[in-house]
């Protein structure tokens, strides 16, 4: 009964989604537009940092490759657009896996200064490197087309994004539940336990970044031919920030949690909009409000396997991948 | 020969900003393992508050501020941003010091979010000129130039960190703070306030944040309210190449990335030395995860 309310719930959005360029102007149309990308961006965010507890600060790395792939092999090889992806995903995996490597032994906070590291790295080699633009990017970007019909329009791409992002969350919702998903989990909880009972952490690890960026890489693509102009700026530190924020405002771990918070990160500062300069402030504001008083998200993740461990799954789940007992006196609260 | 002086010296004033911005990232991380985001934000805030309190006092940059009205508004911006670094953790932190790391992580990035934006609010969002014209004759040796500017800079900071360790090496605060870092629970077992001393830890970043924004307010001649963000990483960059958590490593990691970054400006040009920073941390951290001066963390169970 609760999974055909919850189907018909999921069929009513997705109606929602398909229906929606036709009621709304181009503004909106464009917002919606960027949380879609949001959606893709936190989802794969959410295989690393929700199923694998690895904290990635970097992770606007990958929506650059898929971008710069894209807009490279289109504008000087003059490759159709869908060419490119399977390009763009071999690059991503192979840059998820050389960012992965080395950091494999390292620990969370550790871990998310690499990450952050090589995030900037990637951004300073497209300011100064000729093959990307430098500075002012790649413009002129083709328009892709499937069958002689030129995607052209906003709401082309939006349908197109919308697409990506459907199938996204089922990748990403099936991967969770799956073999892999629950070894992701298992080292996210306890990487020693996991190891102890025969998951094999390397792999698993790199796997996770590997598909994190496939994803990144996706909707870089995507964004590379709707701008049809991509700039370094794009795919600076305070893009992957936001990404992060998505995935922690809704929920580590969570799909839908997930999905919501990439609406929030996006809709809230267009709300505020009206309030100019003050917009990122209350933005600031919100965040640290929210952390005290709900940091496990707006739609954290349930596990429903162990009934009757519910309740301590669930704080096990709010805590997410990064609860360590370092030390942190009880004493505190 | 004078090339090498030269970026040493440049080096050396590029490493006491960070060094004094990245005494405060590990003081903090040692004492409740909070990476700080918000800390490159409290130098720029620094930087501007020194902007304000001396535009004031030589009446919007016409008069001329004495050596003696300089030191005070350094002293004031610090102590200042000393407060709002105290107010910060109280807000903001306190409340999540049990929450998970990514949690007090995202706070970290609001409360950021929310110095920037006030920043721009309050100052404008445009670069603004330092009222403030330092002397730039001084020293010929070997051919390097060494203005009296510079000597300046990199005798108060290493002043200001000598006082820092004698502080607590010597006082029973920093006493406390040593024990705090190594177990929270006993120490206030022992009767330790906890808060008292974490709060005073914030006090005292956030004043060395300042003071460094001052200085390099003074120095570079211009502020931004974004002038915090990148310097926020290079010197958390520092202070992971030093050893988090360990202060004189603190001060080593500025002073070797200070001058590893103008010795890549002068070999391979300006534009890729945050590539140089970068690379650097990334080679430490996979060759020696703790850093030069930091102690061997086991691996927890």
């Amino acid at each position: 009964m609760k999974q055909q309310v919850r189907r018909l719930l999921q069929l009513l959005l997705l109606l929602l989604a398909i229906v929606f360029p036709f009621g709304v102007n181009n503004y909106w149309l464009d917002v919606a537009t960027l949380v879609l990308f949001y959606v893709v961006l936190s989802q794969g965010l959410n295989v690393v940092v929700g199923f694998a507890g690895l904290l990635d600060l970097g992770y606007a790395a990958f929506f650059a490759v898929g971008a710069y792939t894209t807009g490279i092999l289109m504008t000087v090889y003059g490759w159709s657009f869908w060419m490119t992806i399977p390009v763009a995903i071999l690059l991503a995996a192979i840059s998820g896996v050389i960012i992965g490597a080395p950091t494999l032994r390292l620990r969370s906070d550790y871990l998310a200064i690499v990450t952050l590291g090589f995030g900037e790295i990637i951004r300073i080699l497209a300011i100064n490197l000729d093959i990307t633009g430098s500075a002012s990017g790649i413009y002129g970007i083709p328009r892709p087309s499937i069958v002689g019909y030129t995607l052209s329009g906003q709401s082309d791409f939006y349908y197109l994004i919308l697409l990506l992002a459907i199938l996204t969350i089922l990748a990403v919702s099936r991967l969770g539940r799956s073999r892999i998903g629950r070894a992701w989990m298992y080292i996210r909880e306890d990487e020693d336990a996991a190891e102890a009972m025969g998951i094999n952490r390397i792999r698993m690890k790199l796997l996770a970044y590997s598909i994190g960026a496939v994803i990144g890489s996706l909707a870089g693509s995507v964004f590379a031919v709707k701008m049809s102009a991509i700039a370094p700026l794009s795919f600076s530190f305070m893009q992957s920030i936001m990404i992060l924020l998505a995935v922690v405002l809704g929920g580590l771990g969570s799909i839908p949690g997930v999905v919501l918070g990439a609406l929030l990160v996006i809709v809230l500062p267009e709300v505020l909009r009206s309030a100019e300069d003050w917009r990122y402030l209350i933005f600031g504001a919100a965040l640290v409000v929210m952390m005290i008083y709900r940091p496990q998200g707006v739609w954290p993740a349930r596990y429903e396997a162990v009934p009757e461990r519910q309740s301590r799954d669930k704080s096990a789940a709010a805590a997410g991948s990064l609860t360590e007992s370092d030390g942190r006196s009880r004493e505190l609260s | 020969m004078e090339v090498v002086l030269q970026t040493l010296v440049d080096g050396l004033v590029v490493g006491a900003f960070y060094s004094l911005i990245a005494l405060g990232y590990t003081m903090v991380f040692g004492i409740i393992k909070l990476l700080n985001f918000a800390h490159g934000d409290l130098y720029m805030l620094g930087a501007f508050i020194g902007f304000s309190l001396l535009s004031w006092l030589t009446g919007d940059g016409t008069g001329a501020a004495g050596l003696m009205g300089i030191g005070v508004v350094f002293l004031l911006a610090m102590f200042l941003v000393g407060v709002i670094g105290m107010g910060m953790e109280r807000l903001a932190y306190r409340p999540l010091l049990l929450a998970p790391r990514l949690s007090i992580l995202i706070t970290a990035i609001g409360v950021s979010l929310f110095l920037e934006n006030g920043a721009m609010i309050v100052w404008s969002p445009n670069f603004l000129v330092y009222p403030l014209q330092l002397p730039q004759d001084g020293w010929e040796i070997f051919g390097a130039h060494i203005s009296y500017t510079q000597a300046a800079l990199i005798a108060i900071s290493a002043l200001l960190m000598y006082g820092l360790q004698l502080f607590i090496q010597r006082t029973i605060y920093g006493k406390a703070m040593r024990a705090i870092a190594l177990d929270q629970t006993a120490c206030h077992l022992m009767g330790i306030d906890v808060h008292r001393v974490i709060g005073l830890t914030f006090f005292i970043g956030a004043s060395l944040a300042a003071g460094a924004g001052v200085m390099s307010g003074a120095y570079y001649g211009t502020v931004n309210f974004m002038m915090g963000f990148i310097i926020g990483l290079k010197a958390f960059t520092a202070a992971v190449l030093g050893g988090i958590g360990s202060i004189p490593g603190a001060m080593l990691g500025g002073f070797l990335l200070g001058m590893m970054e103008t010795a890549g400006t002068f070999l391979i040009g300006g534009s890729w030395k945050d590539v140089v920073a970068f690379s650097v941390l990334i080679l430490i951290l996979v060759l020696k995860p703790t850093g030069i001066m930091g102690e061997k963390v086991t691996e927890r169970m």
